[in-house]
């Protein structure tokens, strides 16, 4: 019955989305361990990497559009949800590295040793434990998104106030972790990261397994987001974000809706960070600078915001043309490309690539004949 | 000045000496000091003494030099020719006898040797010259050092600097010195101490109360009570200059906030527009500043000082002229949807960044300061740097004047009818696309113009603009969105407030608490500090 | 004081005393207005005499700076309460400028509006599915969309969105209905058949309606209420406040 009910709001464009990705996250591990390097469908170790960061930015990118494309709240500080959850891993796999840091010391990270402190300070407890680390990516940037957003949403910040403050949100965490006293290891972070769950994290298999999780994950956020915003939950949502005050003459309590909402996705970006600490091998302060959150920003509306699938294709879209662009002689324009990226959308593409495809594809169905039909004068009883 | 030496002369004594000195002084190029020289070639400590001794009263221009060069081991004989030579502290060689440079000293010197009542005399004899310098501001800056050093020898040619001293400046520090020194020694009066703990007093600053804390042991206990209770004066009034400092520094941080915000406050608090483009407006302004001082430097080198003059309008026109291209280009197609306007302006910002790292190379590029905007000076026991006290008054003008600008000229009668109800403004007759592109270039052109004032005080590079960006929307937005009074008081009372909680947490501290309390206080009144009210802001 | 609570009591909606001025000016000076249970109440006015501010106060929008707002016998003091709330308690607001749900499809505005429980978590797990097609259905019906129950509210027309909205007022199913400005840019015949359908919801609801047009004002035959500067100038038949001298001299501008 509930699935019945579930695969009638899950529309042909998101189905395929669900498919596809699973399909990816079953053959590129395999193609990466099973194919003989010479393939031309083996994937190699490097990309296996490259393309888990992109799908990491597309859940990132997917908890985004949830606030901003359906609820109307431009975050310019998800990739604070983002770097927290990305921390909360990084403090786990520091805890893992044990005797085998350059110190030796069985319990202190290098760096507090390297900072003469004598003991573990209480907010890394915990943290060798996995299923603990994995609580506090969900639940640490969830309760920063609850408690901001509890203050924000109760008052009625709204617009480009929100947005404002969100930014300087993620401007004053910047300059928190950038000090050595916060206890995070400073302007270098957390690195030098050895086993996750006792795999090397460099390993082959442990990148292809970290890879199939990441796609899952992203399958799984998608899923979620897809079926918040298709329930009343998700119209209401809709409804605050282009009428906000009319809303709440309808007697919703809309910063209740956008608590949960807001704290839902930020728990979703701490995961995707979580996701991307392994597979990159590294987490300092820079992630919070709030360049990053308004670059997340650019993907959604790249894709196509209000649309889910759009964000997660924004995201690898974009990452992919930065790849391409970082890597060779283009390297100098590429901030002209992103910053021209940000015009040229805004004014030209408001709907993103899906909403391209969308208006095309709308040319070709017929409009609907209008008839006017006046009202019966009865009250529905 | 003749007559004055003249009188001097008359004036006899055990100073006769020093007095003939300060005579030869005036006529020092008369004075042939090669005999004296010669004395320090016969290697002998007596023979040194009494070259010492006429050197330092022959007045001539290098005498000091030359003193200093013998205390410090750097007076050579040469033992084949009996030449002396002096190397001055840069290491380049001298003729001791006229003090002229000369390019290549012989390989083989003999260092002309001294010992500790040669250097005595020495350290006097220096000291009694800078005290009797021409320059005030070299005799208080002796007088300063002998406060430090405390030296009871230097008494003597003290005293008798201060009976002929004539600058009410220079004596006042001449009787701090006397009396530093007087508390120092155990052989003073008990009079004589109680008024050097008055002098003290009077002076009030941390090194005076350091001296009254060296007493010594032989001082009275009624003189320790006075001493007690002149560091405690002294302590309360350091107090409250530290207040009045921070309250100085917090001002300083508010005109740089003022600044960084002024523009804002013109497209975001008067048009609405979120240009998140801004700080590269402030960052354009900066480089206008380096082409125009390296056209001087090129073409006018001597006229340097008037390269801020001139940067300043140009800075204005062409920051509000990239202003009404990016009005007119993109902005104005996104009235109306101010998120879509944050993004697209941010996606400008980056192009302008990168556009300036292009053509100016990532690094720091060097706006040097003109000389009227270096150095300091000291005020009521405030040390004030020109730099900051310019750029302070520089905000206040260009605030008056942007009061001016929207009060009482027509472009800004016109640009508050269009804020206040477009459509009428239009119907009026008002062409209100000229209004939008001339308001949103004048908001510009102010954040160039705040661009050459920071290039004062911080590094010109590409990224001048993201360190202001947040800063500059948390100014208005405290203030009070529309509100050109709200943005002057938030920028002066969030200067002040950091300052005053740096020393208790640290800068960055002090910094992420602000940002927080802002982040809290629009929670509380998302409209500002000073929030218009009624029917019209809600829609 | 007995004279106050019989009035209070007898009242679904208590306005005394009530003042609020924005900037120095008095947008409601000393405002007193008694809706009696099952009453439909016009209210005229010239431009500024207050009549939105007045609905603002009462919905919960603005707050006024003195005086009483009751609801319901006195039970609830509105000037305490939010928008939500005052909503919640039974106060249905259809604004002068039509306001649905542009992006929703016309049966989802309805859907929105429908009475039952409104929090997050009720509306994620299972609110409201097919069950409450039928009460959709019926309120389209009589608003006329059903032909348009699938397009975006955005698409209709604007009459139909006065409408929709007088729609969405039925599905909330309030204890009072403020209408302001219903018929603004409609036909004469639909004007005619706005006022058959407001005295229709008469029967089971109180009603306030702002209104310019002095035809429809006619066509609902209820008691009129006139505004002038934020205050009760006249109150009566419509007959009786139009022949009032001083309602004349407000309206001609002497």
């Amino acid at each position: 019955m509930i699935t019945k009910a579930f695969f009638a709001r899950f529309d042909k464009l998101a189905m395929w989305f669900v498919i596809f990705m699973i399909a990816v996250a079953i053959l590129v591990p395999l193609s990466n361990l099973l194919l003989p390097a010479s393939s031309p469908f083996h994937v190699p170790t490097y990309l296996v990497a490259l393309l888990g960061k992109y799908l990491c930015y597309a859940i990132l990118a997917i908890s985004l559009d949830l606030v901003w494309g359906y609820c109307g709240i431009l975050s310019l500080g998800h990739g604070a949800f983002f770097a927290l959850g990305g921390y909360a891993m990084g403090m786990y796999l520091m805890r893992q590295i044990g005797t085998r840091g350059v110190y030796a010391h069985p319990v202190l990270p290098d760096f507090m040793v390297f900072l003469n402190w004598k003991e573990l300070p209480w907010f890394w407890y915990g943290f060798d434990m996995f299923w603990f680390a994995m609580l506090m990516v969900l639940f640490v940037p969830g309760l920063l998104a609850f408690v901001f957003g509890w203050f924000a949403f109760r008052s009625r910040v709204t617009g480009v106030y929100l947005s404002i403050i969100t930014q300087a949100m993620t401007y004053a965490l910047l300059l928190a972790f950038f000090r050595n006293d916060m206890g995070f290891g400073g302007n270098n972070g957390l690195t030098d990261f050895k086993d996750i769950l006792g795999f090397n994290v460099q390993a082959q298999g442990t990148r292809a397994a970290l890879f199939f999780l990441t796609a899952m994950s992203l399958v799984l956020v998608f899923v979620i987001s897809r079926w918040m915003v298709s329930t009343a939950y998700g119209k209401v949502l809709v409804a605050v974000r282009d009428a906000e005050s009319r809303t709440r003459f309808l007697g919703y309590r809309v910063e209740h809706f956008k608590l949960l909402v807001f704290t839902v996705s930020a728990a979703m970006a701490g995961l995707a960070g979580a996701l991307y600490v392994p597979q990159v091998g590294i987490i300092n302060p820079s992630e919070f600078s709030p360049a990053n959150s308004i670059e997340a920003v650019i993907w959604v509306a790249v894709g196509g915001r209000g649309t889910l699938v759009g964000a997660a294709i924004g995201a690898v879209a974009v990452n992919f043309m930065k790849t391409t662009f970082t890597t060779g002689l283009l390297a100098p324009y590429w901030l002209f490309a992103l910053g021209g990226l940000f015009v040229f959308v805004t004014l030209f593409m408001p709907k993103g690539i899906l909403g391209v495809f969308s208006d095309l594809a709308d040319k070709f169905r017929k409009p609907k004949a209008e008839a006017v039909t006046p009202p019966k004068l009865q009250v529905a009883e | 000045m003749l007559r004055t030496q003249n009188k001097l002369v008359r004036f006899g004594g055990r100073v006769a000496l020093l007095l003939a000195a300060l005579w030869l002084m005036a006529f020092g190029a008369l004075a042939d000091i090669s005999k004296s020289v010669a004395r320090f070639a016969e290697d002998s400590f007596p023979e040194t003494r009494q070259a010492v001794e006429e050197i330092s009263a022959s007045g001539v221009d290098h005498v000091a030099e030359l003193l200093e060069a013998l205390g410090a081991g750097r007076l050579f004989v040469d033992p084949e020719t009996k030449t002396v030579y002096y190397r001055d502290a840069s290491g380049k060689a001298h003729l001791a006898a006229t003090g002229a440079e000369v390019s290549s000293a012989p390989a083989k010197l003999d260092t002309v040797r001294v010992n500790n009542r040669i250097r005595s005399d020495v350290a006097n004899a220096v000291g009694a010259l800078t005290l009797r310098a021409t320059d005030p501001a070299r005799r208080i800056a002796a007088a300063e050092a002998l406060f430090k050093s405390r030296d009871a020898s230097a008494l003597e040619a003290l005293d008798a600097a201060i009976k002929v001293e004539k600058d009410a400046r220079v004596a006042k520090k001449f009787a701090e010195a006397r009396a530093a020194i007087l508390l120092a020694r155990d052989a003073t009066s008990r009079q004589e101490r109680l008024e050097a703990v008055e002098t003290l007093r009077a002076r009030g600053d941390p090194s005076a109360a350091a001296v009254l804390r060296g007493l010594p042991a032989s001082a009275d206990a009624e003189t320790r009570s006075l001493a007690a209770n002149a560091i405690a004066a002294i302590e309360q009034r350091q107090k409250i200059i530290g207040y009045v400092q921070n309250v100085w520094y917090g001002f300083s941080l508010g005109s740089v906030l003022l600044l960084a915000a002024i523009g804002l406050a013109i497209t975001f608090g008067v048009m609405g527009v979120i240009n998140m483009a801004h700080g590269e407006m402030v960052m354009l302004g900066a480089y206008t500043t380096f082409v125009v001082q390296e056209v001087f430097r090129a073409y006018a080198p001597a006229y340097m000082g008037w390269s801020l003059p001139i940067a300043l309008p140009m800075a204005f026109l062409f920051t509000g002229l990239v202003g009404i291209a990016i009005e007119r280009g993109i902005i104005r197609f996104l009235y109306g949807r101010p998120l879509e306007t944050l993004l697209a302006t941010w996606g400008v910002s980056l192009i302008l960044q990168q556009a300036v790292r292009t053509i100016f190379g990532p690094t720091n590029r060097e706006v040097t300061a003109p000389s009227y905007m270096s150095g300091a000076f000291d005020f009521m026991g405030l040390s004030i740097t020109w730099g900051r006290m310019w750029i302070i008054l520089f905000t206040l003008v260009l605030f008056a004047a942007l009061l001016v600008a929207l009060k009482a000229t027509p472009l800004g009668l016109q640009m508050r009818a269009v804020t206040q109800n477009r459509r009428m403004a239009s119907s009026m007759g008002i062409r209100t696309p000229f209004v939008d592109a001339m308001t949103f270039g004048f908001g510009s052109g102010l954040a160039g113009l705040a661009g050459v004032a920071l290039s004062q005080i911080d590094n010109v590079s590409p990224n001048l603009g993201q360190t202001y960006i947040i800063d500059s929307f948390m100014v208005v937005v405290f203030g009070g969105v529309g509100n050109l009074w709200g943005t002057l008081v938030s920028a002066f009372a969030l200067g002040v407030a950091n300052k005053f909680m740096e020393p208790m947490a640290g800068a960055v501290l002090a910094k992420i608490f602000i940002l927080v309390l802002l982040i809290l206080f629009i929670q509380k009144r998302p409209r500002g500090l000073f929030a218009l009210k009624g029917r019209a802001v809600e829609a | 004081m007995s004279d106050k609570e019989a009035r209070v009591t007898q009242a679904v909606l208590y306005l005394d005393g009530v003042s609020v001025s924005f900037d120095g000016y008095r947008a409601i000076n000393n405002l007193s207005l008694y809706l009696a249970h099952g009453e439909m109440r016009a209210i005229i006015g010239p431009n500024g005499a207050g009549k939105t501010t007045m609905m603002d106060i009462v919905t919960g929008k603005t707050r006024p700076d003195e005086g009483d707002v009751l609801f319901d016998r006195g039970k609830h003091d509105l000037t305490k309460l939010d928008e939500t709330a005052i909503a919640e308690l039974g106060i249905g607001r259809k604004f002068q400028k039509p306001t649905v749900f542009e992006m929703h499809t016309v049966a989802d505005n309805i859907l929105l509006a429908l009475k039952g429980p409104r929090s997050p978590f009720a509306s994620l797990f299972g609110w409201r599915n097919n069950v409450e097609r039928e009460k959709i259905d019926a309120i389209l019906e009589t608003c006329g969309l059903t032909a348009h129950r699938d397009r975006p509210a955005g698409e209709i027309s604007h009459g139909q969105k006065q409408w929709l909205e007088i729609g969405m007022l039925l599905a909330q199913d309030p204890a009072i209905l403020l209408v302001d400005e219903p018929v603004a840019g409609m036909t004469d015949a639909e004007t005619e058949q706005t006022a058959t359908l407001l005295r229709e919801i008469n029967k089971t609801h109180s009603v306030i309606v702002v209104e310019h047009d002095m035809h429809f004002v006619r066509a609902l035959d209820c008691k009129v209420t006139c505004l002038h500067e934020g205050s009760v100038l006249a109150e009566g038949t419509l007959d009786q406040v139009a022949g009032n001298q001083r309602v004349i001299e407000v309206y001609l501008g002497r």
